[in-house]
């Protein structure tokens, strides 16, 4: 069985894998880091998503051995002794209500200011065709990330 | 502090925990030493299983077991149950044929259960589970709800002749022939109610674990109701004591009815944990949820009303089959019954209803409550009706609903169709959510999409529901197995701090904020003093748990008994200290105070004394920690207005929902912001099913068509608009908070609100959900014949 290592969350991080084990049952199973989600097995709900070298992935659609040797966010690592501002504006808007896409969509809107600083709702809402919510109807999620986005520049 | 707490936007005491990734959501949980389950299911919409060969599979590398349904009948574990028996019109029990956790001899419907493998990992199980050979000898199969009643069709009971469950009527049907023969129009409306899959984002999952030493049993689960769980689990299925039967509902990502159920796979888990010695853990594959989750809705309808010249309703007569699937689930049956034709009238004054209803089995995976359950199929019918009505007697449909509301003078208004409405104001959110849609400004915007090419629609629906399920004594006469109370306990510290204790259970409804609010207003203690516990058999009272929009209306009103109680030893307490008489004692917001003077002891004070008794009356217990059991004097009935506003392109026939207004009766708020949030995910959720969302199995090989989110249309954030939300106010009459529930009515009052305005839109009469464009363009072309030319 081949040994993984990676940086995640900015610690190394390293154990073996089945060449068919997905990123993110590395993440859930061996690092026990399971505030990454698995909610699909197509690749379209997002609940997985994470950062890989800085860019939103689904944790579900990549192999743990092409990970090896990335630079991995999960949503454990955002929070530095405070809520990271994406964090707290999905809190100050109710943007989750079960939290089971929570992470997923974090991660997801978090990439989206690195790509578009100031994203109006249609582009947010374009933005979010991966993540699928089942709770909010997506309206507070919106208002969350816009929030969340200006927060970010500051 | 306290004066704020009541309708306070507090935010969320969960969040932190769902935001930093560590909630404890049941796959997060591992068990030592434990094993995976891998259900081998049916391929078959309805086959005969000839034989099943498990050598190769027993041999695989990692597998510790395998089972069928041998092993469990061997071991005597009980069927699936139905927990309500519905009487038919001829008085005779509702048929519920054997529904064994592990398929006996026949399997009805693709994803039935055929074997379970247990092995050392997921993938272990997976591929083990290749290797078993199912000689199966195919049977036709009906998937079609409206067919199964038909003579030639293939049957899926032997205990079932004709796939009827039961024939079902409520009503006066005598009044209601009598009112037809004399009215003066009658409109009539054919139309079908979706079959829609719930997808909660969070799997369904299990973990068995049994402890030898103490002859006991674990069992955690996806649960909305786990005290439900543990006593279908022990007196129905395997047989064990409820006191050697701990359930655990953990984090729960979502629920929308379908995590009610007790399901084959935490039996099979649970029973196998004793059978391996070793915890034995089963989490759902997507595909599985699509397979085997409870379904939801699934009626075709014939409807019809009568009015007179002025546009009254004089009567309704309703006749729906229900799909229940290949199997009777935990509440299939009050579904199409007592939660939906005991709705039939409404927000209006008809005085004449009759519905009948039959029940069938199809070859298909069961049907259960999904969110709103039986009365987003009453509301559906009604108000497409209603809106045919007014298109015909060309009354403006908001006119033509003001003319049969209710008023608020007839209240309590007693129904013809068995419930008794103890308060609304139906005129007073229609004229709120006209204003807010700009109602009167619409013909102009209509005017304006008319010069660009579009197509602009216009679509009411005035819902109604009856929630905080429900008296017990009503529904144990109408067939429920249960009372349908909660419990509600709390608990101070020496330090002042309080542990509540609830049945009901919160996978998204924010019970953790909402819940510590209304004590902390109740006993004057702070919110981060106050922690919220559900979802532990072991650690809460019996509970009933979470549906039909109860958990406020029902186990608020449980902590609030429970919270009088706390006051009431208080008191007692208070007037030992301050040497008063208990009468002289006064309580507000977390102060006892003797009357008419300054002497006062707070709530601190007195739970300290309470548990350090130092000086203590003799004739008073020790302890701060009170139990209520709440059960409620009637439903509560939430109502509203929604108002969808459409633009329909007529080259590609897609929809864009440019305006969305609901305005919503649920009593008294205690957080708006939660209340609010649960709209929208209603109104989502109904938009999903009246634009996106369909099941589908196919005709001939009974699979189902819709089986992942690449082929089952879930909403998008880019398939919504952002909505407006108001309220309206009158508060439920009898329960101590005057809440009547929020969590379904956006799913209640969505669907026909968007199908009348897309009807509206196109100038026909009805077009059946979910009205995707291909839909939509078809019937633009039929309606214009030119354009169909060109």
């Amino acid at each position: 069985m081949p040994t993984v290592s990676m940086t995640v969350n900015g610690k190394a991080a390293s154990g073996d894998a089945e060449p068919r084990t997905l990123l993110v049952h590395f993440l859930r199973e061996t690092l026990g880091l399971t505030g990454t989600h698995v909610g699909c097995d197509t690749s379209q709900c997002g609940a997985c998503v994470v950062h890989v070298d800085g860019k939103s992935v689904k944790s579900c659609t990549m192999l743990a051995v092409q990970a090896n040797g990335a630079e991995v966010t999960t949503i454990e690592g955002l929070a530095n002794g405070e809520l990271h501002p994406m964090q707290a504006a999905f809190r100050e808007h109710h943007g989750l209500q079960c939290g089971f896409c929570t992470p997923g969509m974090v991660m997801s809107a978090i990439d989206l200011v690195r790509h578009n600083a100031t994203p109006s709702e249609s582009d947010i809402r374009e933005w979010l065709e991966g993540n699928i919510c089942r709770c909010t109807g997506y309206h507070n999620i919106v208002k969350a990330i816009q929030a969340g986005a200006q927060a970010m520049k500051g | 502090m306290a004066e704020d707490m009541i309708g306070a936007s507090i935010r969320r005491t969960e969040d932190f925990r769902f935001l930093t990734g560590q909630g404890h959501y049941l796959d997060d949980i591992n068990r030592p030493n434990q094993v995976h389950a891998y259900f081998l299911r049916s391929p078959h919409a309805h086959a005969k299983i000839r034989s099943i060969d498990t050598a190769a599979a027993q041999s695989a590398p990692g597998v510790v077991a395998v089972f069928t349904g041998a092993d469990i009948a061997a071991d005597k574990v009980g069927g699936l149950i139905c927990g309500w028996v519905v009487t038919d019109r001829h008085g005779q029990p509702h048929k519920a044929p054997p529904h064994p956790p592990l398929a006996q001899d026949t399997v009805r419907y693709v994803g039935d259960h055929v074997a379970v493998v247990i092995a050392e990992s997921v993938a272990q199980a997976r591929d083990a589970a290749e290797l078993i050979e199912v000689d199966y000898e195919m049977l036709p199969a009906v998937v079609d709800t409206a067919k199964a009643l038909d003579p030639d069709t293939p049957q899926l009971h032997a205990d079932a002749p004709g796939n009827l469950c039961f024939d079902w009527e409520l009503g006066d049907k005598a009044a209601v022939d009598a009112a037809f023969a004399k009215a003066h129009h009658v409109t009539r409306l054919d139309l079908v109610n979706n079959r829609l899959i719930p997808n909660a984002m969070e799997p369904r999952a299990a973990i068995g674990e049994y402890d030898g030493g103490a002859d006991s049993y674990t069992c955690y689960s996806t649960s909305q109701n786990p005290h439900l769980l543990r006593l279908i689990l022990c007196a129905f299925v395997l047989g064990v004591p409820e006191h050697k039967m701990r359930v655990v509902a953990p984090d729960v990502g979502g629920g929308f009815g379908s995590k009610i159920f007790c399901y084959a796979e935490e039996v099979v888990c649970t029973w196998a944990a004793k059978k391996v010695k070793r915890p034995v853990k089963w989490t759902a594959e997507r595909g599985e949820s699509f397979l085997s989750d409870a379904h939801g809705r699934d009626h075709v309808t014939h409807a019809e009303l009568a009015m007179d010249e002025s546009g009254k309703f004089l009567a309704l007569k309703v006749d729906t089959i229900a799909g229940m699937g290949a199997y009777l689930s935990t509440f299939a049956t009050c579904v199409p019954t007592y939660l939906h034709a005991t709705l039939l009238a409404g927000q209006y004054a008809t005085p004449a209803i009759h519905a009948n209803v039959k029940a069938v089995f199809t070859n298909t995976a069961p049907v259960d409550a999904y969110r709103g359950a039986g009365r987003p199929e009453a509301t559906y019918l009604i108000e497409r009706i209603v809106e045919c009505a007014a298109r015909e007697l060309r009354i403006d449909p908001a006119e033509l609903r003001r003319r049969n509301f209710i008023r608020p003078d007839q209240f309590p208004y007693q129904t013809p169709v068995a419930l008794v409405y103890d308060t609304g104001d139906y005129e007073a959110a229609l004229d709120e959510a006209l204003k807010m849609a700009d109602y009167a400004g619409f013909a102009a915007r209509k005017a304006e999409s008319t010069k660009h090419g579009k197509l602009r629609g216009i679509g009411l629906s005035a819902y109604i529901e009856a929630c905080g399920i429900a008296p017990s004594a009503v529904v144990g006469s109408l067939g429920a197995g249960v009372g349908l109370w909660e419990s509600g306990q709390i608990r101070f510290s020496p330090t002042g701090t309080v542990s509540i204790f609830t049945g009901s259970h919160s996978h998204g409804q924010s019970h953790e904020t909402t819940f510590a609010q209304l004590i902390s207003d109740a006993l004057g203690v702070p919110m981060e003093k106050i922690d919220v516990v559900h979802g532990d058999t072991d650690r809460i009272p019996f509970g009933m748990g979470t549906y039909g929009s109860r958990s406020l209306a029902v186990g608020g009103s449980a902590l609030m008994r429970a919270a009088d109680k706390i006051i009431e030893k208080g008191k007692k307490i208070a007037a030992h200290l301050m040497e008063a008489s208990v009468g002289d004692i006064e309580y507000s917001k977390g102060t006892f105070r003797v009357a008419g003077t300054d002497r006062t002891k707070s709530m601190a004070e007195v739970a300290f004394a309470a548990y350090v008794p130092h000086n203590y009356p003799a004739d008073l217990e020790p302890g701060l920690d009170e139990t209520a059991f709440y059960d409620p004097a009637n439903f509560t009935y939430p109502a509203g207005v929604h108002i969808a506003e459409v633009e329909v392109d007529p080259d590609t026939g897609l929809v864009d929902i440019v305006n969305w207004v609901a305005v919503d009766d649920f009593g008294k708020v205690i957080n708006p912001m939660v209340v609010e949030g649960q709209v929208h995910g209603g109104i989502a959720q109904g938009i999903g099913q009246a634009l996106l969302e369909n099941c589908v199995y196919d005709k001939e090989s009974g699979q189902l068509v819709t089986g992942s989110y690449m082929d089952y249309c879930m909403p998008r954030a880019d398939d919504l608009p952002s909505f407006k939300v108001g309220m309206t106010e009158t508060p439920c009459t009898h329960n101590p908070i005057g809440a009547k529930g929020c969590g379904e009515a956006g799913a209640i009052a969505a669907p026909p609100a968007l199908i009348n305005a897309i009807t509206d839109a196109i100038g026909i009469m009805h077009m059946e959900m979910p009205a995707t464009p291909e839909k939509v363009w078809q019937a633009i072309r039929q309606t214009r014949p030119a354009a169909a030319a060109e």
